[in-house]
């Protein structure tokens, strides 16, 4: 065969192939699509059923609050915290505080920092209670919604027993928490803080939320088509993992034990027992398993929390109007979906100059163009759905 | 003057036909409510929810009247780059191929609109043509959602076709016949006597309940219910082919949908449970009881499929496409000549 032949076959070949393409068809996905958890929008490419490239829109939630933070007293700032990951509203409310009272030097009493600690493995719970009962519904599994929505009720029911809010706490305040029954100078002495009977009631709700664990245990993690829809589906590797920020879950899924909790503790978190989960694979499946055992590693704690809980004051000493010394603090903290962090940078005063989120969705969606692609459609949804992100805490 | 001996017709043809049309329209589109109803019952009881219970007065029973009334008042939207003739006649193919199959499904010896010598190839092959408007809707919708679920549907009823015709093959090869009405006395003619009890079984017992199994995991699939859903799947496609329908164009989907459950239903009954005949009962009494009889086995079988759909989530279109290709239709051949076999030899 000469040069030439080989060269027209080559010709002919080519042609054939170019003859037989056919164009991609672009899929706008979102942002008012029901597997976009609100206002996502995903330009995809698609092939048939296979996703040839993805680019996710963002934005489309904004609500300027570190823009806004920056008109807003350090009081009234903890107003818009708990709104950028609603689900878990408690736990970003933490992190923020800490930072300011890092700022001033300001050490919160003993009780306020445990009623933190449980009211943030509560929203933990809430949080992961939520992935539980919507990852299936995505998948097409109906049933498990109810069952663990029935008991995050029961878990919203005791945050609000304290808090009075199921959704928004603003529950924490500079140097302590929100002194809730008579208020004045009683209050600082003696816990009037937690409603009578509380602490019962909770031991009682970890035990249904542990039994919830096990129905879906049976019933979701054990199920035949889950897993065929989930294991090894959307692996996410260590090192890929790292590169993009995930945090959180999605990140000890892919096998890396990395907890704030333990690492950076801001809370009592040392003097309780509990485990970091992480699996290996990095796959949707074990995105799930391992919320799931971390929804008992919280219930662990809150029932050892419980116990351990001192009395005492609720607040410290702090000045009336707070004004925050010129300076800089980061803080971050083990929110349900990963790390969450506040950058303040304070010139002094009563607002803060400029404070940057670091949002946790926002960071665990950046690998989203890296995961979907040559994906099939069906998974997308599988994929998008174990990541886990709500898209207040994407665009804050 | 026996019950087998009442005379149910009028004596002229196209009258008798007419009225029996009529009746087994009226039958479909009403007997659609009580499984529209007793999903939303069934599926809230197994998920520790009430489900509707103040339309009506008690219990929600008017639920499923409310809901088609309120579709009743809605508008009829359509799109504007939609191919309005098509999009318009889509539903209306739906509904009619889900209709015709009633057509053939005895519910008594006489209670049957026709008994064709050609009865099962008749309602395999007349229910096919809802793939035609399943594929109409999806493309005339100028909706690139409409149009993948249309494809998946398409695609999912032709490969769940062939190992519903080579199950239902397998009880015509045992029963000797195609006619529905002679599949059913098939069933019923005794096997053995116990004393002098003649004891007969419905073919579930009899040898049948590999085919019973393909039969109905292609049922399943055939209705697009879950784990079968790909073509609607709500989290990834909004609602597949009928995203754009909306007021009676939607019910008339949400009808066939559910027409089609219980037509396939029935015919599940048919071959497999015994239909309409029962035991004790003298053969005179069938007319009457038969109806109650074969659905009461159909609800059976709609029961199981409600069930399904609250435990399982839905396959992945590949994974459907592997089951039934790989699994489903080799395991149906070899099914077919085991029967086959056994019907010669025996």
């Amino acid at each position: 065969m000469t040069d030439m032949d080989i060269a027209m076959k080559h010709r002919s070949e080519v042609a054939v192939s170019v003859e037989l393409q056919t164009a991609d068809m672009t899929l706008n996905i979102g942002p008012q699509h029901p597997s976009t958890h609100g206002v996502l929008r995903l330009i995809a490419k698609v092939d048939g059923e296979r996703i040839t490239s993805i680019e996710p829109v963002i934005g489309y939630m904004h609500r300027g609050y570190e823009k806004l933070s920056e008109v807003r007293t350090y009081a009234q700032i903890t107003t818009l915290v708990n709104r950028i990951d609603w689900v878990a509203g408690f736990a970003s409310e933490v992190p923020y505080i800490v930072a300011v009272e890092k700022l001033m030097g300001v050490e919160p009493p003993e009780r306020a920092q445990w009623i933190r600690l449980i009211l943030s493995e509560l929203a933990r719970i809430a949080s992961h209670l939520v992935f539980m009962s919507s990852y299936p519904l995505e998948l097409g599994a109906i049933t498990p919604l109810f069952h663990a929505l029935r008991d995050r009720e029961r878990v919203l029911e005791l945050i609000e027993g304290v808090t009075g809010g199921r959704f928004h706490p603003n529950f924490n305040r500079v140097g302590g928490v929100k002194p809730n029954a008579g208020g004045g100078k009683q209050t600082r002495n003696v816990s009037m803080d937690i409603p009578a009977g509380w602490f019962a009631e909770t031991r009682e709700t970890m035990e249904k939320v542990l039994s919830v664990c096990d129905d879906i245990d049976t019933l979701v993690v054990g199920n035949e088509l889950f897993r065929a829809r989930t294991v090894g589906v959307g692996i996410i590797p260590a090192a890929k993992a790292k590169e993009y920020g995930l945090s959180g879950p999605n990140l000890r899924a892919s096998g890396v034990p990395f907890d704030l909790r333990k690492e950076e503790p801001h809370l009592p978190y040392p003097e309780v027992e509990f485990d970091v989960i992480s699996t290996n694979t990095g796959d949707s499946n074990d995105r799930y398993r391992v919320r799931l055992a971390e929804i008992r590693e919280s219930a662990k704690i809150v029932l050892q929390a419980v116990d351990k809980i001192p009395s005492g004051p609720l607040v410290a000493k702090v000045p009336r109007v707070i004004k925050v010394p010129k300076g800089q603090a980061y803080v971050r903290g083990e929110n349900p979906k990963g790390e969450f962090g506040y950058y303040i940078i304070s010139e002094g005063g009563q607002k803060p100059y400029r404070m940057k989120i670091r949002s946790t969705s926002f960071s665990n969606l950046s690998i989203l163009p890296w995961i979907l692609k040559d994906q099939l459609v069906p998974d997308l949804v599988a994929i998008l759905g174990s990541l886990d992100f709500v898209l207040g805490d994407v665009d804050r | 003057m026996t019950v087998a001996e009442l005379n149910l017709t009028t004596g002229y043809f196209w009258l008798d036909t007419v009225i029996k049309v009529a009746i087994a329209l009226g039958f479909m589109m009403t007997l659609a409510l009580p499984v529209i109803y007793a999903e939303l019952k069934v599926m809230a009881h197994m998920q520790n929810r009430v489900g509707p219970y103040y339309a009506g007065g008690r219990f929600g029973w008017a639920q499923p009247i409310a809901d088609g009334l309120k579709f009743l008042q809605k508008e009829d939207l359509v799109p504007r780059d939609a191919d309005a003739a098509v999009y318009k006649a889509a539903p209306a193919v739906v509904v009619m191929a889900t209709f015709a199959v009633f057509i053939v499904i005895p519910l008594g010896p006489q209670v049957v609109v026709r008994d064709m010598d050609i009865g099962i190839f008749y309602l395999l092959a007349i229910s096919s043509i809802g793939v035609l408007g399943v594929l109409m809707a999806g493309w005339s919708s100028a909706n690139k959602y409409s149009l993948i679920g249309g494809l998946r549907a398409a695609g999912q009823l032709i490969a769940y076709e062939l190992p519903l015709i080579l199950a239902a093959l397998a009880v015509v090869i045992q029963a000797g016949t195609m006619s529905l009405v002679g599949i059913v006395e098939a069933q019923g003619e005794p096997l053995f006597t116990i004393g002098s009890v003649p004891i007969s079984l419905p073919y579930l017992l009899t040898g049948q309940i590999v085919s019973f199994v393909i039969f109905v995991i292609a049922m399943v699939a055939e209705l697009s219910r879950i784990p079968f859903d790909m073509p609607f799947a709500e989290s990834e496609l909004t609602m597949g082919y009928v995203t754009e329908y909306s007021g009676i164009r939607f019910a008339m989907f949400f009808l066939g949908e559910y027409a089609s459950l219980i037509a396939l239903s029935l015919v599940v009954a048919t071959l497999f449970l015994g239909g309409y005949w029962i035991p004790v009962i003298p053969d005179d009494w069938l007319n009457l009881i038969g109806p109650m009889v074969v659905m009461g086995k159909a609800s059976l079988v709609i029961f199981f499929v409600l069930w399904i759909r609250s435990t399982f989530p839905r396959l992945r279109e590949d994974q459907l496409q592997t089951m039934a290709w790989h699994w489903l239709i080799p395991l149906a051949l070899v099914n077919l000549l085991v029967i086959s076999f056994v019907k010669v030899v025996v």
